[in-house]
């Protein structure tokens, strides 16, 4: 098993190939076993030692000589549409399984076209390795056809990438890449590849085939075990706090940490917040779940985060969407910061107690560390605590105004009449924008790895592909893209993928005829002068575009025809399904902290009265 | 990368020891975090170390504590940086080379060749007006050097960045401590 820890137990029902998978397994495994092979092979061998199963790609001239052994590999590879598709699908399958997704791409114009998914994945920290090819060595730097400085352009956006400058250095560098990408932090790693040291037509692709066991990074330690004595001193801090709150963020999700964070919570009776990327982490049923905290958070998350006086933050990183303007970001909590990476530490505010680490190993400490101090009973009272909790959940519940008949269909309750109405192991993939925010409030994410989304990069586009790649990693799941109308006409084309391909994802357009997000900011903020958001309701026919995919479209503008429109997308398991529901696009998202102001300032629903606080 | 006026050692002056991956790209890994925050780097000297699998960059950054560690933990998460060290500059025994063409017209070369004397500093190459003259030292060794001879009309100037190890320890010898 070449995966980290955090990574082999990935809850996936896919038995992860074992490497004795290609015919000659065994003698592989020792760098001295020789067989001489070329670089494109050896490659294609490398992926497979480390369990892919399924590339995303397209190729091209320089990527070719990597392409032609697919055909004789156990690998499946999707041809996408997009560079960006591949990219954004590799992100999907990776956060809906935990395992690394893969993409393959030539160079030049396709390099660049999968930056965006490098950058996003980057941002959320999802685990994917992209192989892009390049000119020939010898032709680098010489502005050759389709040259492009991959490795340059990347730098900053991935966790690590490499040019490889010698066939014999595959093997090791593959292996590298992967160890890289799903260990520690996980993040994004390219690989880029010269066409010469692939191709057999070139001597310079010659290689003695090896597969090395080990990995040798000097200056690649990621932490996991926190330490001790400052894993005491939280838990000394959690039995003395009267208001505190468990701040949980995606690295819960990424160090498969959602039981032990679920029993921490039951133990010691804190109330959990959920971050965009950490929705799912927690249970939203859960009496002790007060759902996402931020910028669009609801107003218990938000409140009881800025009135606490101790904030348990669990693999979140205190970004700006959540803390809103930081000197004013909960001003009386101590801060307890668990973090496998060691910057984030301190990076935006300095904690009592940092532990670098990963979540689930510190969280399992934790509890021990709070029993051998004696334990929840010796715990303040903190009924008050939870009583004021209540009143703030009873008194600013998520709300919206059903919509008068005739009028345009209220996203919100799509969203509700979709979540009430699907698996409750559904996998939901969002774009960006108010339809991101609405999923994110409304559905009830009850299941770790439900929920695959851009957080950090707010990637429009992201939605489809990666819904898609969702599906081809979790099979058995019924997996649904929600979809706002500007983000679509960014991917959309991966329908096509995803028709021939045979992956039966359902994809509901929430159409409002703008760049919604934009428009509401637009009207809030600047005096409600719509400067270029509005995107017509009928142009393109989304219906019409479905079906020329090969998708099943239909339309739905009354509220009577929700839910016969989802039970007939959820019968339909052999193609894609396109729903677009026709909503009303003066709906704003609520409660709202405008950009740069204090978590305080949160602005509730008009239907609250005046102001939330 | 800006010079800053100021070329001795201020108060927000660290010496970074940074070991690294001898491979290709390293260097640019390694400047690329300093200019994506927007931090000033105010000398650099890379070189192979004793072991030819690494190589060491001398980086001096004048910033903030506060800032510094959180460079110094962004470098730590790249692949290749091995280990960084941050030493004081009190605490680093610290050199640098300078090269310089000064203007040394038969009237005053007398007087060039003295201060380079004064100075420990050689003469390189000797021109019809010019001089080429080289120092080695301490950074503000060589700021002084700089300022002095810059009264005769400098008319080429490299120094190499500053190169840097930490002082070793002298232990004293306990009194307890039995004889060897
Ligand atoms: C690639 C990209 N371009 C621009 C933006 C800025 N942006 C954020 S939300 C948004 C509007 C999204 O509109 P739509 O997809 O219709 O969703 P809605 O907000 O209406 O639900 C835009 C333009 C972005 N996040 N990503």
């Amino acid at each position: 098993m070449q995966f980290s820890d955090r990574y082999g137990s990935a809850p996936s029902a896919i038995a992860r190939p074992t490497t004795d998978r290609s015919s000659e397994g065994t003698e592989m495994t020792t760098p001295s076993s020789g067989r001489r092979m070329d670089g494109g092979r050896a490659l294609i061998k490398a992926l497979e030692m480390e369990g892919v199963e399924t590339i995303f790609g397209l190729p091209g001239g320089a990527i070719l000589p990597v392409y032609d052994p697919i055909i004789d590999s156990p690998i499946r590879h999707i041809l996408v549409r997009h560079e960006q598709g591949a990219g954004h699908m590799a992100e999907g399958f990776a956060h809906a399984t935990g395992r690394p997704g893969v993409a393959m791409v030539t160079s030049g114009p396709a390099a660049t076209n999968i930056v965006t998914p490098l950058c996003d994945a980057y941002m959320d920290s999802v685990p994917i390795v992209v192989i892009t090819g390049q000119v020939p060595y010898a032709a680098i730097g010489t502005d050759a056809f389709q040259e492009c400085d991959t490795t340059g352009i990347t730098m900053p956006v991935t966790k690590h990438n490499f040019l490889i400058s010698d066939a014999q250095d595959i093997p090791r560098i593959i292996r590298e890449a992967f160890h890289i990408a799903t260990t520690g932090r996980p993040g994004p790693v390219l690989v880029d590849v010269p066409k010469d040291i692939v191709d057999p037509k070139n001597p310079r692709s010659a290689m003695d085939w090896y597969w090395p066991e080990e990995v040798d990074l000097p200056g690649y330690r990621p932490v996991t075990a926190g330490d001790p004595e400052a894993i005491r001193r939280a838990a000394e801090l959690i039995l003395a706090a009267e208001r505190p709150v468990i701040y949980a963020g995606g690295g819960i999700l990424k160090a498969r940490a959602a039981e032990v964070l679920r029993e921490l919570a039951e133990l010691t009776g804190i109330h959990v917040v959920t971050t965009l990327m950490a929705r799912g982490a927690f249970p939203d049923d859960h009496p002790l779940a007060l759902g996402m905290p931020g910028m669009h958070g609801n107003y218990t998350a938000v409140t009881s985060m800025q009135r606490s006086d101790l904030l348990i933050a669990l693999g979140s990183r205190f970004d700006d969407r959540v803390t809103g303007k930081v000197p004013a970001f909960a001003p009386e909590a101590k801060i307890i910061h668990v973090d496998i990476d060691p910057a984030e530490l301190g990076k935006v505010r300095r904690p009592d107690v940092g532990i670098a680490g990963d979540a689930r190993l510190v969280i399992e400490a934790l509890i021990e560390a709070i029993g051998e101090l004696g334990g929840p009973s010796r715990q303040p009272d903190r009924r008050a605590w939870g009583e004021q909790i209540r009143e703030w959940q009873q008194r600013y519940p998520l709300t919206y105004q059903p919509s008068e008949p005739g009028e345009a269909l209220k996203p919100q309750f799509v969203l509700e009449t979709l979540r009430d109405n699907t698996p409750d192991d559904c996998i939901v993939a969002s774009g960006v924008g108010q339809h991101q925010m609405w999923t994110s409030q409304y559905w009830k994410f009850n299941h770790p790895y439900t929920w695959v989304n851009s957080g950090g990069l707010g990637t429009m586009g992201f939605a489809v592909p990666a819904a898609i790649g969702a599906k081809v990693g979790r099979p058995d799941r019924m997996v649904w893209a929600v979809d706002g109308d500007g983000c679509f006409q960014m991917t959309a084309q991966e329908l096509v993928t995803a028709a021939s391909e045979r992956i039966p994802v359902k994809v509901a357009i929430l159409n409002n005829a703008y760049l919604g997000m934009v428009r509401q900011w637009q009207e809030m903020f600047y005096e409600e002068r719509y400067s270029e958001v509005y995107l017509s309701p009928d142009l393109p026919d989304y219906k019409m575009w479905a079906e020329a995919m090969g998708c099943i479209g239909m339309r739905v503008e009354s509220p009577e025809e929700v839910l016969p429109a989802i039970e007939k997308a959820n019968e339909i398991d052999d193609r894609p399904v396109v729903i677009e529901f026709r909503t009303d696009s003066r709906e704003k998202v609520y409660p709202m902290v405008p950009a740069g102001l204090s978590n305080d300032e949160i602005i509730v629903d008009p239907a609250h009265g005046e102001g939330g606080h | 990368m800006n010079v800053a006026p100021d070329r001795g050692a201020s108060a927000k002056h660290h010496i970074l020891t940074v070991l690294v991956e001898n491979k290709p790209g390293v260097l640019t890994r390694v400047a690329g975090l300093f200019a994506r925050r927007g931090f000033n780097i105010y000398s650099l000297a890379v070189a192979p170390t004793e072991d030819d699998r690494f190589s060491r960059i001398t980086i001096v950054v004048d910033v903030e504590s506060a800032p510094l560690e959180q460079i110094i933990k962004q470098l730590d998460k790249l692949i290749n940086v091995v280990k960084i060290d941050e030493l004081a500059p009190g605490e680093a025994v610290e050199r640098e080379l300078l090269l310089a063409t000064v203007a040394a017209p038969p009237e005053v070369r007398g007087q060039v060749i003295e201060l380079v004397g004064v100075f420990e500093g050689r003469i390189l190459s000797v021109g019809w007006r010019e001089l080429t003259v080289s120092l080695e030292g301490s950074p503000s060794k060589l700021d002084d050097f700089e300022e002095l001879i810059g009264n005769y009309g400098i008319v080429a100037l490299q120094r190499t960045g500053r190169v840097a190890l930490p002082k070793l320890e002298r232990r004293t010898p306990d009194i307890e401590d039995p004889p060897a």
